[in-house]
């Protein structure tokens, strides 16, 4: 499973990462997290506000820092 | 062993009536207890050992009257703005623009620029999304302008603490900046002053991702609401503080015939020196309001005041450095003067009418 973090230095991209680290560490999961901060990368991801997170290559969540509750349900169910 | 309970796993849901109510009646306490805000402000200032109407009695009753009152507007207007900003999205808001006209695409680009959520530093993205989605790069510009300009803070902080006629004429004027600002960026063809990668991207490359946020029920826009509200309280705080303590310096200790001299209507190279002075001062919408009501209150010229004040808000060298990535730094220039010209043509049209 890989998680990507897109978003490049704002206040809420940072605390996303960080709430990813912590769930994935705490729930002692093998999961391969990655911060892309190249502009032009998130941009060919389509999205227009960040921080996005990407499951998989597939996009969960724009715009908004997730909930632990929604991080959880994303690294389980999956 | 692994003997660790898990008691409040998942804490069982309010129902939604149980959310209305509580907004309800959050509303209606916030209303007995805003009423309550001056008579408790002189009583705290009758309480200390200074004299009223001595300077620093004036000083502190301003603090003591001003904090709580521009905290609960605050808490009030983000909670409401968080629930109303719910129904927008910047995708949204691209795909109400793209293939929009110059005119009237500037005209609905700047309205969008207020309610669409926005911080500056998702600029790049939007930026980008918007040019490759065909939207013209002045209806961009307008939407830019736009957003922190006319701030949903500021405007109900104004029409809070100054009354509606100030509100209005600064709504109406924001929007007016970023209309014609944009019209006038469109017209000037600027699109090879963009960053070289940026000319590089066709349309099409930022497809909006299929991200549906529909299902939102009610009870998670309230909580969107109240997300906005810890965050301008966990970040922002202190500037308003910072604005409000100078507000009460400003109210107490500054003679009038000073102010009146340096920042009346006669004095005609106020408004320049207001905006100059305005785009090095980086602070939120909400901790400049409590120095503008001051600064009126002393007998400053409106016009002088309100392009101090969207100099502040407007003009931020941190959005500006943003930008950088995308746009050539001539084009920055031609943005920030575009936008300076017309804050300097609002605030000698006010001081010349009022």
């Amino acid at each position: 499973m890989e998680i990507r973090v897109l978003g490049a230095g704002c206040a809420k991209c940072k605390a996303t990462y960080a709430l990813f680290e912590q769930v994935i560490a705490a729930k002692g999961l093998n999961v391969k997290l990655i911060k892309v901060e190249d502009m032009a990368v998130i941009i060919s991801y389509g999205i227009m506000s960040t921080p996005g997170v990407l499951v998989d290559n597939k996009l969960v969540m724009v715009g908004t820092v997730p909930t632990r509750q929604q991080i959880e349900n994303w690294l389980i169910d999956t | 062993m692994t003997t660790e309970t898990h008691v409040a796993q998942t804490p069982r849901p309010l129902p939604d009536w149980a959310w209305h109510v509580g907004v309800g009646l959050f509303v209606v306490l916030w209303y007995a207890v805003y009423k309550q805000l001056i008579p408790f402000s002189e009583w705290l200032v009758s309480m200390l050992p200074v004299e009223r109407t001595s300077h620093t009695g004036e000083a502190l009753a301003f603090f003591f009257y001003d904090t709580p009152k521009v905290m609960m507007l605050l808490t009030l207007i983000v909670f409401f703005m968080g629930v109303v900003r719910s129904y927008f999205s910047p995708e949204k808001t691209r795909a109400l623009l793209s293939g929009k006209r110059v005119g009237m695409g500037n005209v609905l680009s700047a309205s969008l620029g207020i309610v669409t959520p926005f911080c500056s530093c998702s600029a790049v993205p939007l930026f980008i999304g918007f040019v490759s989605a065909g939207v013209p790069l002045g209806v961009t510009f307008s939407f830019l302008i736009a957003a922190p300009m006319v701030n949903e803070v500021a405007l109900i902080l104004l029409f809070g603490m100054l009354g509606w006629q100030v509100a209005a004429l600064y709504l109406f004027f924001g929007l007016m900046i970023a209309i014609v600002a944009g019209i006038v960026i469109g017209m000037l063809h600027l699109e090879g002053w963009l960053q070289d990668w940026v000319q590089k991207i066709h349309s099409g490359v930022g497809d909006v991702a299929g991200l549906e946020d529909e299902k939102r029920t009610m009870v998670d826009r309230y909580r969107l609401g109240i997300d906005a509200v810890k965050e301008i309280f966990g970040k922002v705080w202190m500037w308003i503080i910072a604005g409000i303590a100078l507000g009460a310096l400003i109210h107490g200790y500054v003679p009038q015939d000073t102010m009146v001299a340096i920042m009346g209507a006669d004095a005609w190279w106020s408004v320049p020196v207001a905006v100059l002075m305005g785009v090095p001062m980086y602070t939120n919408a909400a901790g400049v309001i409590p120095i503008v009501e001051a600064l009126l209150g002393k007998g400053a010229a409106l016009g002088t005041v309100l392009a101090f004040m969207m100099a502040v808000i407007a003009l931020s060298a941190p959005e500006m450095i943003i930008l950088k990535q995308v746009l050539k730094l001539r084009l920055i220039a031609v943005f920030a003067g575009v936008v300076a010209s017309g804050i300097l043509a609002v605030g000698f049209l006010f001081n010349a009418i009022f």
